[in-house]
């Protein structure tokens, strides 16, 4: 296929005085892993904000598929098939892990206005639930309120949610904020497994799970694309080097 | 939040129930039985304060399906109650007394009402929110004092009761009284079964984490609003039977200080419970009426009280009972 | 067209005291995040004060420094006693405590004043009509309400731009756990916001009492047109309650004077009759609807939260 999946042309985004997005550049095909990089306060949120439909653009466009979703709202963006889960743990409280998952099975399994069954005993919800829960290793969690997840289990679960609505384009941010070594390992395999059968996005600080993982990977300083590349590429990059990798940002594993 | 897994009447023995459940429960089946010791007693006092509290308990039951399940604070509820209230006495004034016509009017012009107001309030969160709907509440309460023909500030008197073709007879307090029981009973099972299907889900999700709901693919506007409208019509229901049961309508009704009294008996009794509403209802209106039996100045026991549940009493008596059951605090 | 200037000025008198409401509320808001609807009761205790201490005084003006200070301290007590434990709560929680006050302060007045409301009457001085046009007359006493709050504002606007309290409630506003952090006294900060607050709802409260009323629940009907004007001119923005204020002050009073003449040009004289006073009445939240359609946060509204 030619014409990529997500094509991003002059994506511009202001606050105040802050350019947090400067016309940023971006083509990502088919089944392609690709990774954004960048130091802190880079605009690498805003960036899956916008693409996400949450933050309104200032100028330039997205296509995906080969159509404009610029003006599309976010319940819409889901609906075409791009998923995102979020850098800071956003989960419905006060729900078991599986009832998660469900409710974004539900969102994409027509509309909602049914009013009488309990769609908590609705296998069409709970089955490909309790799969998409199996794909990120909690599916033996299920039946556990979110609040007595740790931390990690919760991040699967940022993921498992986005799975279920079996998008075409996975927004990542972050996924790994926040976990120890032996948790970002397990979920650097569970992204490998998925590389290939669904487009990703991944935002990350994490260098080696991001060199291991992506097929390209673009950097971005003060909302800027300076650099654009497979991983050996992209490492040798003057400017990336001088710009970010220079600085040897350190992530701590908790 | 506790999820109504089975409707206890039916199924009382076989479910766990919590002690929040078993006091709800009981409440009900004493409710069922006050008719018969107002009969034995002679005390028709008992049956008009109760009745006034199954229709009370009723609005409270919607609105704690906007709020307690929903999250949507609103502080214009009380004008749903006007709004199904007048339009049995207007239909009655112009000579419309069947309640097959007066009932679902009120609950349509509620509805109507409801989807207007909601268009425009739910458009914004939090306070906003609480005091958009204050506002259009008070708008309604206007309207309402300028309605000279139907009595205009000193409200209308509502000479003749709903009439079902002699199949219900409302002038008969008992028969009156059961109607509105069962009406309750009813609202709580459906709503009980409405907040665990889909529908009641993407609500429950919204009140949660709206913003989540909308990234996975949920246009939330649209179930907000129709939970929005189910609410506001079903309290122009309990405005209908309010209507018929004092006989009387007017503006004060409305007043935004009754929409207060609401907010109260749905957070005394716990917010997104199943019964909490009427708990609240039932605590809020016999406490109000012990005071006002003992003292001139009930409000100023009644006040403090508020404001101790206030800070004291997160999640209303229900979270208290249940946190007895299990010996944790509220 | 004397008519109009007249009812012109008394529209803006009316937003003159809606702002002193709104400016404390909306400052009480604003920093503590607090809603606080016993703020009609402190509008209440202002003018019960004010008659009283008048009454004892026989003297207009001292009956009115007297009621100030009593209402700034009766504010201050009742925010260290039932205005605390509330901060930090979710919105619900507020509605209920404050609603809970509300009730109590009705009752209160009731039994220390009676049921029967209190008169406010005007020193003579105060009485005359003044000529502010040639050929304009107008109520001195109204113009006198106009001045006062003016500098008021003036007196707001100095505070809060130029003084260091200033900057500790705009920065408040923006950032609270900064503000603590910084070791200033928040508690101290709070009440006492908290009690200039009481004390501007005191002064509204008093100083319509010799025109309109002094009674019990007068704080109700007023409190709505206040939470009104703070949300058009946007929670949390002094600014925005000002211009919110003018502007609701001459809708409701210009609506009640034109409208029910306007409608008659229009429509039949029992329509236009019927109609009227509700259209009047409701013309302000009509205001308030369409501005929360396309301007959502009000018309200035505060850069933080």
């Amino acid at each position: 296929m030619s014409e990529p999946l997500l094509k991003v042309e002059g994506l511009t985004k202001r606050f105040g005085g802050v350019v947090a997005a400067d016309a940023i550049a971006l083509d990502i095909p088919h089944g392609e892993f690709h990774a954004v990089i960048g130091p802190n306060g880079a605009g690498k949120t805003t960036l899956i904000g916008l693409l996400a439909g949450e933050i309104p653009p200032h100028g330039g466009s997205i296509r995906f598929d080969g159509r404009n979703i610029s003006a599309l709202p976010v319940h819409s963006r889901s609906l075409l098939g791009i998923a995102r889960s979020f850098q800071i743990t956003s989960l419905f409280g006060g729900f078991s892990a599986l009832d998660n998952v469900a409710l974004a099975v539900q969102a994409h399994a027509g509309h909602s206005f049914q009013f009488w069954e309990n769609a908590r005993r609705d296998d069409a919800l709970r089955k490909p639930a309790l799969e998409a829960l199996a794909r990120v290793g909690l599916d033996a969690r299920g039946d556990i309120h979110i609040d007595k997840l740790s931390h990690g289990e919760q991040r699967q679960l940022e993921i498992a949610m986005a799975l279920a609505t079996k998008p075409r384009l996975l927004l990542l941010d972050e996924p790994m904020a926040g976990m120890g070594p032996e948790e970002s390992g397990r979920m650097v395999d569970m992204l490998r497994n998925l590389k290939g059968s669904v487009t990703i996005l991944l935002i990350e600080h994490d260098m080696e799970a991001v060199f291991a993982l992506a097929d390209r990977v673009t950097v971005l300083v003060y909302g800027r694309v300076i650099a654009c590349g497979d991983p050996p590429a992209v490492r040798n990059d003057p400017a990336v080097r001088e710009a970010y990798l220079g600085e040897q940002d350190v992530r701590v594993h908790e | 939040m506790s999820a109504w897994r089975e409707p206890p009447r039916l199924y009382f023995l076989a479910s766990r129930l919590d002690l929040g459940t078993t006091v709800a429960a009981t409440l009900l089946a004493l409710l069922a039985l006050v008719p018969v010791y107002a009969a034995l007693t002679g005390d028709v006092y008992a049956l008009t304060l109760f009745t006034r509290v199954l229709i009370l308990a009723l609005a409270a039951v919607s609105l704690n399906l906007i709020m307690g399940y929903g999250g949507m604070v609103s502080f214009g509820h009380a004008a749903y109650l006007g709004i199904g209230g007048y339009a049995v006495g207007i239909l009655w004034k112009e000579g419309f007394s069947s309640g097959f016509l007066q009932w679902p009017v009120a609950i349509g012009a509620s509805a109507l009402f409801a989807l207007a107001i909601g268009a425009l309030s739910l458009r914004t969160r939090g306070v906003y929110f609480l005091m958009i709907t204050l506002a259009f509440a008070q708008m309604i309460y206007y309207v309402a004092i300028g309605l000279e023909r139907y009595g205009g500030d000193d409200g209308l008197t509502i000479r003749q009761r709903s009439q079902f073709g002699g199949l219900i007879d409302l002038d008969n307090k008992t028969v009156l009284y059961y109607v509105c029981l069962a009406l309750l009973a009813g609202s709580i099972y459906l709503i009980s079964r409405l907040i665990n299907s889909r529908f009641g889900l993407v609500i429950q999700g919204s009140r949660s984490n709206d913003r989540r709901m909308r990234a996975i693919g949920f246009p939330t506007f649209r179930y907000r609003l129709a939970c929005f409208v189910i609410a506001g019509a079903l309290c122009g229901l309990a405005g209908a039977l309010l209507a018929n049961h004092t006989n009387f309508i007017s503006p004060a009704t409305m007043f935004w200080t009754r929409s207060g009294d609401f907010m109260v008996m749905v957070v005394l009794g716990g917010l997104g419970t199943a019964f909490g509403p009427l708990i609240g209802t039932v605590t809020f209106l016999l406490l109000e009426e012990a005071l006002s039996r003992v003292t001139e100045y009930s409000g100023l026991i009644l006040g403090p009280l508020l404001l101790l549940v206030a800070i004291f009493l997160h999640g209303g008596i229900e979270s208290l009972l249940a946190g007895l059951c299990h010996g944790k605090a509220p | 067209m004397l008519y109009f200037i007249e009812q012109c000025l008394n529209g803006v008198q009316l937003g003159m005291l809606l702002f002193l409401l709104a400016a404390g509320l909306t400052l009480i808001f604003g920093i503590m995040d607090l809603v606080n609807l016993a703020h009609g009761s402190l509008y209440m205790l202002g003018a019960y004060f004010a008659a009283t201490f008048a009454a004892a005084t026989d003297s207009f003006v001292i009956g009115a420094i007297l009621a100030l200070l009593a209402t700034f301290v009766a504010g201050i007590v009742l925010e260290i006693i039932a205005i605390r434990p509330l901060y930090g709560r979710n919105h619900l929680d507020h509605v209920l405590g404050t609603f809970g006050l509300l009730i109590f302060f009705n009752d209160l007045v009731r039994l220390i004043w009676g049921p029967a409301g209190m008169s406010l009457p005007l020193p003579s001085e105060m009485l005359n009509a003044v000529q502010i046009l040639p050929g304009v007359y107008y109520p001195a006493y109204r113009l006198v309400i106009i001045v006062v709050t003016l500098a008021v504002a003036a007196l707001l606007y100095v505070v809060v731009m130029w003084t260091r309290l200033g900057m500790l409630i705009r920065a408040g506003a923006s950032n609270r756990e900064m503000v603590g952090a910084l070791g200033i006294n928040i508690k101290l900060l709070y009440t006492l916001v908290f009690g200039f607050g009481a004390a501007l709802a005191g002064l509204a409260g008093l100083m319509q009492a010799p025109i309109l009323t002094v009674q019990i629940g007068m704080g109700e009907n007023i409190l709505i047109l206040a939470f009104v004007v703070i949300i058009i001119g946007g929670i949390g923005s002094i600014r925005g309650a000002f211009v919110a204020a003018i502007i609701v002050g001459l809708i409701d009073t210009l609506g009640r004077a034109f409208l029910p003449d306007i409608l008659r040009s229009v429509l039949s004289t029992n329509a236009a009759i019927t109609l009227a006073p509700s259209l009047s009445s409701m013309s302000i939240y009509m205001l308030m609807a369409a501005i929360l359609v396309f301007r959502p946060e009000g018309l200035f509204p505060a850069a933080s939260k």
